[in-house]
């Protein structure tokens, strides 16, 4: 068993400034930040290392912080520039029985994040649903396609803040 | 026999008009496609279990919309299946029905606002001829859907029907 802060010292040493900080300012669990194309370095060692040895990523989510400045065009639709979204990991050790919440966040025009596949074969469709809704990249992500959306759906992605329905989707009228 | 056991002393002849007769086979024999989509299609296996019995009225699930007579539209139709459902539907042959079963396959139900994968309505990709409302509607309420179509089905024609300005014509 291992305290999230534990865990983060140990990163820190190891990875330097890969891992950004420690947060236990928030009303959940405390979580560490990471660096986005760096994660799958972090998670392997997290995954491998004797006195961690994460074995489950319980969920990965992405989340829309909708933190950038919010734009109206001529048409009044309000856009966000700027900004990040993030992503959120869960992992679990069942050996060691202690969990970890890690999180990366990654710039709203061009959000990457480096896969961890690599690491938990289970991360796959997580990621692809995170694509699928928010339009985050997982760069050397097997097979990254959308997951839920229709494979031709051209109108943005579902989850984000901004997004705005079509009118129409292969004919088929889309508002009430 | 059922209905007709032991009223005829003799003869073998039973006169009715056509119409009656194809009317009366139609709807005695409804097959359904063999379809599910959300939890209405727990409630409509429930229907067709024993202990409501869907198979009393002539309903009997088909693995092949070619051997169908109706289809139940029963749960959320997203836009990625109403794709495929008019393709099913496309594939039964005439004379064909749908019963639109439960909220969402009705007009979206608790997805009409902010549900950007659902469709507002089955009957924006094909007609509907009973709307069962329900979140979901119980086997009680389907069976009445079913009782309604097969009303619908008893007052059909096969008739042409005759239009003004060219009663009396061949085409």
């Amino acid at each position: 068993m291992k305290t999230a802060e534990e865990i983060f010292n140990q990163l820190k040493e190891k990875f330097g400034s890969s891992i950004i900080e420690l947060r236990t300012d928030k009303p959940v669990e405390s979580f560490i930040v990471i660096n986005p194309l760096e994660i799958d370095k972090i998670c392997s060692f997290l995954h491998d290392e004797n006195d961690l040895l994460f074995d489950s990523l319980m969920n990965l989510s992405g989340v829309d912080d909708a933190n950038g400045t919010k734009e109206k065009d001529e048409k009044g639709l309000e856009t966000i520039k700027g900004g990040t979204l993030s992503v959120y990991y869960h992992i679990e050790s069942t050996k060691l029985k202690h969990k970890l919440t890690l999180k990366t966040s990654t710039p709203r025009e061009k959000p990457e994040v480096v896969s961890v596949t690599e690491v938990w074969k289970g991360a796959d469709w997580h990621e692809r649903e995170a694509y699928d809704m928010y339009g985050i990249v997982f760069l050397n992500h097997p097979d990254l396609r959308r997951i839920l959306m229709p494979y031709d759906w051209e109108f943005g992605y579902p989850l984000r803040k901004d997004y705005k329905n079509p009118e129409f989707y292969q004919g088929m009228k889309v508002p009430y | 026999m059922g209905l007709l056991d032991q009223e005829f002393t003799e003869g073998n002849i039973v006169i009715a008009k056509t119409e009656d007769l194809f009317n009366w086979a139609r709807l005695s024999s409804l097959w359904q496609v063999g379809f599910g989509l959300a939890c209405c299609a727990i409630e409509m296996m429930a229907t067709s279990a024993s202990h409501y019995d869907f198979d009393r009225f002539g309903v009997i699930p088909r693995p092949s919309p070619r051997q169908s007579d109706v289809i139940i539209i029963s749960g959320t139709v997203t836009f990625k299946m109403a794709i495929r459902i008019k393709r099913l539907y496309e594939q039964m042959p005439d004379p064909k029905y749908v019963i639109s079963m439960g909220s969402c396959s009705n007009c979206g139900g608790p997805y009409w606002e902010h549900g950007y994968h659902v469709l507002k309505g089955v009957d924006r990709v094909i007609p509907v001829d009973v709307y069962v409302p329900g979140c979901p509607p119980r086997p009680e309420a389907l069976l009445e859907g079913l009782l309604k179509l097969q009303e619908k089905i008893r007052n059909e024609s096969i008739v042409k029907p005759i239009r003004s300005g060219f009663v009396g014509k061949t085409a």
